[in-house]
């Protein structure tokens, strides 16, 4: 009986209060070590605290010790589902301060990579997504594909996620002697799957439920919380980095940039499924007009000799490839900022150069850390159980966020 | 390099004429250089003028040029949409850093501005929850100042960080600004 009049209010005064509840930093549905701090009203989300930089390695400082080849390996481990796109980013930003462009061939390996990658990245929200809303069968098949990209990169690279392939002025090594058939018959199997993975869920009606109009961000309130790529075109703003500042060799490809304008947990969830397609169109015409020639510049102040005999019958080349090795280039004063569309929105890399062998300042823009924040107008007035479906929706890599 | 149209940069000069100064052309972004006291402003009149409508807040970012003074830099990196054009501007700031937030323009800058003030002690004015965002609540010192050390300062927990004095201003890393 005392506990019935404890409950009892007086009329008219509501007396709800605040539930706190912490989601991860160890929780299989936050992609990483992400830690939410939830103020709920009942079962709706009132407000959401991210707590990030459980996985902070300093990249930034880190990069200041380091020469500019060195710096490859750190920009892999940003978003490590796609890291020949990070490499790619690095590496144009390094070249407009050098003044200097790698060779044709080059631009069209790399971004082959950085379509693969790009693919890649996107199959495991495909699967991660489903997943998250308890359809596990989509990311068992997605992982399945993701293994075909990976023994790609392998071939490539000799690595299957961290590849470090470009190089300032090129990348690091030709195409391998039967990539090509390899990536044809990717290309040939992988629209097929596509459909597959479109079919598991499309029709899926708890999937469609919990998807569909949950989590709207607006075009407003995306560019106003400075969301980029797929997650922005999913509120229908038609941006895309290759297409509007086309850098590479983008601006020979024919390709589609794909919106949709509900803005919500589907459309970009469909987004990035439509994506996949556009870049299996990019890395077809790739194949077909890649040239023969150099895969690196030749320029012996910055990059090894392509023929390495040259090292061992010439002076200069020898001191010039100790140099390299030893100290690494000089790149000339100045500050660039450079943009390209990663598989998350747009990585920038500014980079400010005092002339020497290493970089004074390198800011990395991560895109995904930038997408979090579309966290705030998303989980408005959700429910907490949609809290995972807009996570999940918004693709965040933690080694992206925390750098 | 890939910007065709370049920026048309006379409603800024006949706005703000001699106050902001402009930097040049370098790299496919135009360059100005702010007084911190003038950035909300700038930052408003380059997002909303019907001609510029830079409406993208791309990244804000702190540099220390020690031993060089005025010691720090905030640099903003904004983009329009409509026009396709990139704009940086470069603020100096004195020691200790402090610039007014632009939060109020772009919401944006919120976690932008906490990077900054984690990494580098710049404090932003205005900004309604300035906490560290990488850095564990109760770390002293800014990280990424170049008189900080790489391997951090020796300690209980880091046996391989640099022998030195304690980390410069204890009390602004603690403090919580409101």
């Amino acid at each position: 009986m005392t506990e019935v009049t404890e409950l009892s209010r007086p009329e008219g005064q509501s007396h709800t209060r605040e539930v706190l509840l912490n989601l991860g930093p160890q929780h299989p549905s936050t992609h990483g070590v992400l830690r939410l701090v939830l103020e709920l009203e009942g079962e709706y989300v009132a407000r959401v605290d991210p707590h990030i930089g459980y996985l902070h390695r300093g990249t930034e400082k880190l990069a200041e010790s380091f020469s500019y080849t060195q710096i490859f390996p750190l920009t892999d481990r940003l978003d490590y589902l796609c890291p020949p796109s990070n490499n790619l980013a690095f590496a144009l930003a390094v070249e407009k301060l050098l003044g200097i462009q790698a060779p044709i061939r080059a631009q069209y390996i790399r971004v082959l990579m950085a379509e693969l990658a790009r693919i890649s990245g996107h199959l495991l929200i495909t699967g991660a997504l489903p997943l998250d809303l308890g359809a596990m069968t989509a990311l068992l098949y997605a992982m399945r594909e993701r293994e075909m990209i990976m023994d790609l990169f392998e071939m490539i690279s000799g690595a299957r996620m961290h590849t470090s392939f470009c190089r300032v002025g090129g990348v690091r090594e030709d195409l391998p002697d039967g990539f090509v058939p390899r990536i044809k018959e990717f290309c040939e199997i992988f629209p097929n799957r596509i459909r597959d993975y479109e079919r598991l869920v499309e029709n899926n009606r708890v999937f469609l439920k919990r998807t569909q109009g949950i989590g709207v961000i607006t075009a407003d309130d995306g560019i106003d919380l400075g969301l980029s790529g797929p997650n922005l075109r999913a509120s229908g703003v038609d941006w895309d980095i290759r297409r509007d500042e086309p850098y590479e060799i983008y601006d020979r490809l024919d390709f589609k940039v794909i919106t949709r304008d509900e803005g919500d947990c589907y459309a970009r969830w469909r987004c990035r499924v439509e994506e996949m397609r556009e870049s299996i169109r990019i890395i077809e015409q790739c194949l077909d007009q890649m040239p023969e020639g150099p895969f690196q510049i030749d320029m012996p102040t910055v990059a090894f000799p392509v023929d390495k005999n040259k090292v061992h019958c010439s002076m200069e080349a020898l001191i010039q490839h100790f140099d390299l090795s030893a100290y690494g280039f000089k790149v000339p004063k100045g500050e660039v900022y450079s943009a390209i569309e990663s598989p998350k929105g747009e990585l920038g890399f500014y980079i400010v150069s005092d002339g020497s062998a290493k970089p004074f300042r390198m800011k990395v823009r991560a895109p995904s850390f930038v997408n979090l924040q579309g966290l705030f107008v998303a989980s408005n007035a959700n429910y907490l159980a949609d809290m995972i479906a807009v996570l999940g929706s918004l693709d965040p890599v933690m080694g992206e966020v925390d750098k | 390099m890939s910007i065709e149209a370049p920026l048309n940069r006379t409603p800024i000069t006949e706005r703000f004429g001699e106050a902001i100064v402009d930097l040049g052309f370098a790299h496919g972004v135009h360059s100005f250089a702010a007084p911190p006291e003038m950035i909300v402003e700038l930052c408003r009149f380059l997002k909303e003028h019907p001609a510029l409508q830079f409406n993208f807040l791309s990244d804000i970012c702190g540099v220390d040029h020690y031993p060089e003074m005025p010691r720090f830099e905030a640099v903003y990196h904004l983009y329009s949409l409509p026009n396709k054009w990139r704009i940086r501007i470069k603020c100096r700031l004195g020691d200790p850093p402090c610039v007014p937030s632009v939060m109020g323009v772009w919401r944006t800058a919120n976690w932008h501005e906490r990077e900054a003030w984690d990494m580098y002690g710049i404090r932003f004015d205005g900004h309604p929850d300035l906490r560290r965002i990488y850095m564990w609540e109760g770390f002293e010192g800014f990280p990424q100042r170049k008189d900080f050390p790489l391997r951090g300062y020796k300690d209980k927990l880091n046996p391989f960080g640099a022998e030195g004095p304690p980390p410069t201003q204890p009390d602004l890393a603690t403090r919580n600004i409101p």
